[in-house]
């Protein structure tokens, strides 16, 4: 179908590749379920391969690897203090499942993980839930203290703590509907341009002398995709 | 709901073109069978059919993701930058230790070199001394020596002065005595001569 071949939304689709159905409820391995696999391997084996010499004079890929572990390793110290370290896992997964849906998410005919909202908000959702549950379970309900700012007058605190409670739980909105809406609006752009050039091409040489502009924007907008990916897990720090 | 409404809307003002209408109809029912292909046609990411097989399938990946990046590239990794930056103390330590040994054999050396030119010095003076000494003592002995000479030279040219006094006396009587005979052909006591002779050598 010509249609199908700038329709914007189509790489968004969700294909069943195997059914599978438990319980009345669809579990089916999708293309989605499979680009998370990837992104498992990738990541993986990239993380894991690059550091099998364990060199004491890294090489480039091995300084990659390193360089990301010391660069969420120091984001999180500055943020949360050497406390937070016990999170560390859990926020290097995070980012390098993120960045590496992202990057993946780059190459054309690739699905992209993170452009699904349910994707997203779930990790959003699992990071707030951390963060709840590890509260309550260190400072019981003292906990809800972080809703009440000190220094605040008698009068307006039940605003304050108002405000407080819903930007809190706005937050894995937020979160998750930045990095959804930047993959989605980022892919859905990038594949209208580049729609452009396909739909042009094809009107003689007019067209190709036209479709120079949109493939210039085409390729300016897969280089501004491609480093913003590794600026998007940082969406996820609270 | 959107595109039937729009539908309506353009059958209603362009009632006259059906058959534009038509063809439209045609097409946006194609819009909806193909967007229905793939689920309910909706927009895909809030296709809600979807979202149970999502979730579960990145509970497990993640999952999996979590637990080989907690249990075997996060330990290695951080193994890695923990042999390096204690290989790297390490080799530090080594250097400032062996910049320890450098300063405190350099500080041995000085001192050692102190204390040679310190003894050099101490037996440099006890020679020069010594030799002072000596020549001192040996300017002594020798002063010592050649005083007794003089002094024995002196007594000597004393006793020979008094010596030649005295036969200077004892000439003078003689010669006194041959002159008095020679003139006066007599004969003078020896005491009355002497006498005479010390008289007119006073």
């Amino acid at each position: 179908m010509a249609g199908d071949k700038v329709d914007p939304v189509h790489q968004f689709v969700v294909n069943k590749i195997i059914p599978i159905e438990i319980g009345g409820i669809d579990f089916s391995f999708t293309n989605a379920s499979l680009f998370m696999v990837a992104t498992l391997v990738v990541a993986t084996c990239f993380l894991y391969f690059t550091t099998s010499t364990r060199s004491l004079v890294p090489g480039r890929m091995q300084s990659v690897s390193e360089i990301s572990y010391e660069f969420i390793a120091s984001m999180l110290r500055e943020g949360a203090g050497s406390h937070g370290m016990k999170f560390f896992p859990m926020v290097f997964s995070l980012f390098m499942f993120i960045l590496t849906a992202n990057m993946l998410g780059m190459v054309p005919y690739f699905f992209t993980v993170t452009s699904q909202i349910v994707v997203t908000f779930a990790l959003a959702l699992f990071v707030i839930g951390t963060v709840l549950f590890y509260g309550f379970y260190k400072h019981g309900l003292g906990f809800l203290n972080v809703f009440v700012p000190s220094g605040v007058p008698g009068i307006l605190l039940p605003l304050v703590i108002a405000i407080e409670v819903i930007s809190f739980l706005s937050r894995p909105i937020s979160l998750s509907v930045r990095l959804f809406a930047n993959m989605l609006a980022g892919h859905i752009t990038l594949k209208v341009f580049a729609g452009f050039v396909a739909s042009l091409g094809t009107l003689g040489a007019l067209g190709i002398g036209g479709a120079i502009l949109p493939l210039i924007m085409t390729v300016a907008l897969t280089g501004l995709n491609s480093s913003c990916p590794s600026s998007r897990p940082m969406s996820l720090r609270c | 709901m959107f595109v039937t409404a729009a539908y309506a809307q353009s059958t209603t003002t362009e009632g006259a073109e059906t058959h534009d209408a038509a063809a439209g109809e045609v097409h946006t029912e194609t819009g909806v069978a193909h967007e229905g292909g793939h689920g309910s046609g909706v927009f895909p990411p809030f296709d809600t059919s979807t979202f149970a097989s999502q979730l579960l399938w990145l509970a497990i990946t993640f999952g999996l993701f979590y637990l080989l990046m907690s249990k075997v590239v996060m330990p290695r990794i951080g193994g890695i930058l923990e042999t390096r930056n204690d290989t790297i103390a390490r080799d530090l330590d080594d250097a400032s230790r062996s910049k320890a040994e450098a300063d405190a054999a350099i500080a041995a050396y000085e001192q050692e070199l102190t204390a040679a030119k310190a003894k050099g010095n101490a037996i440099a003076s006890t020679a020069r001394e010594a030799a002072k000494a000596k020549a001192t003592a040996d300017r002594t002995a020798v002063e010592v020596s050649l005083n007794n000479k003089i002094s024995a030279a002196e007594a000597r040219i004393a006793d020979i002065k008094t010596k030649a006094l005295a036969d200077v006396g004892a000439i003078a009587e003689e010669t006194a005595t041959a002159v008095v005979e020679q003139l006066i052909g007599g004969k003078v006591s020896k005491a009355e001569i002497a006498s005479a002779v010390k008289a007119s050598a006073k």
